[in-house]
């Protein structure tokens, strides 16, 4: 038994294509990858929007003064 | 591989395709260290960050469907449909897509595509610097890195692409296909976006916004020229016989090509890529009477003016073509500055957007009645063709859906930081962390002293 499809290489390589393990499921491991993909989107956005109304909210006259002139 | 030769075809054509990738790692170094160097120290750490998170974006969009589009789009709209046949195997659940012993050249193929849209992306990401939500450049970075340009390159910048089929659209190193679609596409946002905090005064007079770091912009350049020389032998089919072309090449003679398939070398593009370089450091530096950040864009807009066509030109050519674009975009930059109060923190869309528009239409007088490519029945180069083209790329898969995406944006409130947010610096955050913990080492050591 191989993940891969092959136990040994005693084999011709021109008669070998896909050599990566669990052929045949390529359509739920893209399904896993696009949810991460659209889940990494949503859970930045959202942290981003909370990160800049505290930041808005809290700004200060002296550190917004230091910020800028420190240039 | 049936044989010796095909086999060493096979893995010469992988290797060399794999070390084009490298050296085009080189240039989104380059353009982090120019947008870090751009911004003000109040905005380092954002910055960087904002354009290092394009590669893993894009590069996860671009497997799930930006190779797709490549291959199933040349016809489409003008010519037929999309082309489901030819897009299977660069579907994201092909076998081909992956580790497969069948097929090497994908994977390298795929990457060198890839790095392009990095860099369509991260042409947009320098010119919104620091006032831009990272959530908002991130959406912007996934449609032209993994979208639109890819949909420009599978009309303008493939062996069946309709446009080079039916407009003679030529343009081997890119001017238009990347260069003139991610700054037509920047400037799209940066219309809605509007300029930064102080950028204009209040009777519209342009502010200067120096770089914090003039050093790092410097290096940052020269970072790209060098990935630059990937990004150009990338364009290339590196070596391929009539044969294997089946256009109407004839003889048994092997070449390298330019993307159409059509015969070019890798000497005349050496010769063309430094020319037109020279052309433009020595014409920007005039023109800017010296100023190091036009001088070296300049640099770059030179090479670019030129790059549509490269494989062709003669370096005398190349020379003067590097040289006439960048004083042009050059003006053209302070021209819409002025009228439209557009700020361009870095000056991509005149270094990119309108040094690549103008390489595209040049091309298509100096290359008039050429060949655009081997293949039976395509129209030859023509300066129509190439002005509709630079248009496409500019204007109907730039500056439009960037627009349009922006403006939603801008209404549902995600586009833009909030004002406080934007004067004290997106680095709030860090900066504070950093202060306060320089502060605490240092008292903790001066305690030390004194004891």
């Amino acid at each position: 038994m191989s993940t891969i499809g092959y136990s040994s290489w005693a084999v011709d390589l021109a008669d070998v294509g896909a050599i990566y393990p669990f052929q045949g499921y390529e359509v739920p491991m893209v399904i896993v990858g696009v949810v991460f993909w659209l889940g990494w989107h949503v859970i930045q956005a959202r942290r981003e929007s909370e990160e800049l109304a505290e930041a808005a909210k809290t700004a200060s006259a002296e550190r917004t003064k230091a910020a800028i002139e420190r240039y | 591989m049936d044989g010796n030769l095909d086999a060493l075809t096979t893995i010469f054509t992988e290797f060399y395709y794999w070390v084009t990738v490298v050296f085009m790692f080189l240039i989104h170094v380059g353009f982090c260290m120019y947008e870090v160097g751009a911004s003000r120290r109040k905005n380092h750490l954002h910055t960087l960050m904002k354009n290092v998170m394009i590669i893993p974006l894009v590069t996860v969009t671009f497997f799930f469907f930006g190779w797709w589009i490549y291959w199933a789009f040349p016809s489409f709209p003008i010519m037929g449909g999309i082309d489901f046949a030819a897009g299977q195997a660069n579907l994201p659940t092909s076998e081909t897509m992956a580790t497969n012993l069948g097929d090497r050249i994908t994977g390298v193929f795929w990457a060198a595509f890839l790095l392009f849209s990095w860099t369509a992306a991260s042409i947009v990401s320098g010119s919104v610097i620091e006032r831009i939500r990272s959530s908002a450049l991130w959406v912007h970075a996934v449609l032209i890195g993994s979208v639109w340009w890819i949909i420009d390159a599978a009309w303008g910048w493939h062996y069946a692409g309709w446009m080079v089929q039916k407009l003679g659209y030529h343009d081997a190193y890119a001017s238009g296909v990347i260069h003139a679609i991610a700054g037509g596409y920047a400037l799209g946002v940066l219309w809605v976006l509007g300029p930064r905090l102080g950028k204009f005064a209040e009777d519209g007079t342009p502010r200067d916004i120096p770089p914090h770091n003039p050093w790092m912009v410097t290096l940052g350049i020269f970072m790209i020229y060098t990935g630059f020389w990937g990004f150009y032998a990338a364009c290339n089919v590196p070596l391929i016989s009539p044969e294997v072309i089946g256009g109407e090449i004839t003889g048994t003679t092997w070449t390298a090509t330019n993307i159409y398939l059509a015969p070019t070398s890798l000497g005349a593009i050496t010769f063309n890529f430094l020319l037109s370089l020279s052309g433009g450091l020595m014409a920007s530096y005039l023109v800017s009477k010296g100023d190091a950040f036009w001088t070296f864009s300049g640099g770059l807009a030179g090479i670019i003016g030129a790059s549509a066509g490269n494989d062709l030109y003669h370096p005398m050519q190349a020379l003067i073509i590097g040289a006439i674009v960048p004083v042009l975009a050059y003006k053209l930059h302070y021209y819409v500055e002025r009228k439209f109060k557009i700020d361009d923190a870095v000056g991509a869309v005149a270094v990119h957007g309108y040094a690549g528009f103008m390489g595209v239409v040049i091309a298509g007088f100096v290359l008039w009645g050429a060949p655009s490519s081997p293949f039976e029945g395509y129209a030859t180069i023509n300066p129509l063709g190439q002005l509709v083209g630079a248009i496409i790329m500019f204007g109907v898969l730039g500056f439009i859906p960037a627009f349009v995406v922006t403006k939603i944006q801008a209404s549902m409130g995600t586009l833009r930081i909030p004002a406080e947010v934007e004067l004290q610096g997106l680095d709030f955050g860090e900066n504070q962390a950093y202060e306060d913990a320089v502060a605490e080492i240092t008292r903790a050591n001066l305690n030390l002293v004194k004891s």
